[in-house]
């Protein structure tokens, strides 16, 4: 190579070099997973818009309390986990693993909080509504479907995420892993925030009204 | 601060005020959207405003705390663009449909 190639490919506005987006391959491929994930989220919100305006006489069971108390209180939960995820990565990126690990227990202790909840707004439908996920007392089967399906998935991510956050929590307690990895995890749990943004007003507030 | 400190505070580019604050935005915006869902408002301007401020929230965790706003843009240009795509693609497919079934409902 020329004297005069070399000084050009040393002024290159090409900085990526072997990592043209400066982030590791975890993290790259956690926001791939992220991507089409989100496909499938919105896929599925989707379905619940179409069956919703092309249904007659929707069922809108979701009363002010509990169901929209409730679902309130779940996204605060997922909010405030989101923070204390931030807050953990936050501390791992300075090498505090024991307040990592403290931050990482507080996030469990908010996706659990909301799972909980959850778990309850659905039996609550189940039983005072008698919305099961083929039948209700509307005779409109695919209200319980969609929306079982809908925050069931939802549901199903937050649970991997809380076994997720625990085995990295207890890793980082005996000393392994990155803070990198702790990041990986940080951006699955606020996807699984970032959806419930979506869900909530969608199922739950829009019900109020419409 | 020491050295090592500033430059990890660097590559996080966010502080905990700027996270905390996000956090308040993010807790606003869901109690504006649960006040609007009882207020007596147009169903056109309510759904206008809970789509806005869905979208408007995701960006931000998007941006803070899923650090994109930090990452290189190539990331984000390769990751997004294709994204939006195909939910516009998706919305101009089934959407004008069950409006159409809507319209068709007997009144």
């Amino acid at each position: 190579m020329s004297q005069g190639n070399s000084a050009a490919t040393l002024t290159s506005v090409w900085t990526g070099g072997r990592s043209p987006y400066a982030v590791n391959s975890k993290k790259f491929g956690m926001w791939l997973f992220i991507i089409s994930d989100s496909l499938t989220f919105s896929a599925m919100l989707m379905a619940y818009t179409y069956v919703r305006l092309s249904t007659p006489n929707w069922p809108t069971p979701f009363h002010f309390f509990p169901s929209v108390i409730f679902s309130t209180v779940m996204t605060f939960c997922l909010l405030s986990s989101s923070l204390t995820m931030v807050m953990g990565v936050h501390a791992m990126n300075h090498g505090r693993r024991k307040a990592a690990v403290g931050w990482i227990l507080a996030t469990m202790l908010g996706g659990a909080s909301f799972v909980a909840l959850h778990l309850t707004e659905w039996l609550n439908l189940i039983n005072n509504e008698h919305v099961k996920p083929f039948e209700n007392p509307w005779g409109v089967p695919l209200f319980g479907g969609t929306f079982f399906a809908l925050t069931g998935l939802h549901m199903t991510h937050v649970v991997i995420g809380l076994i997720y956050l625990g085995i990295i929590a207890f890793a980082v307690s005996r000393g392994k892993f990155k803070a990198e990895d702790v990041e990986v995890s940080g951006l699955y749990w606020h996807f699984v925030d970032l959806v419930w943004m979506f869900i909530f007003p969608l199922v739950y507030l829009m019900s109020a009204k419409i | 601060m020491s050295a090592h400190s500033e430059a990890v505070d660097h590559i996080d580019g966010a502080t905990t005020k700027a996270f905390i604050a996000v956090w308040f935005a993010l807790l606003f915006m869901t109690g504006v959207e649960v006040l609007l869902a009882y207020e007596q408002i147009p169903v056109l301007i309510f759904l206008t405003a809970l789509v806005g401020l869905s979208v408007i929230k995701a960006a931000l965790i998007i941006a803070y705390f899923m650090h994109l706003r930090f990452e290189k843009l190539s990331l984000f240009l390769t990751l997004f663009p294709m994204l939006i795509l195909c939910i516009i693609l998706m919305l101009v497919m089934f959407m004008p449909d069950s409006s159409r079934l809507m319209m068709m409902r007997p009144r």
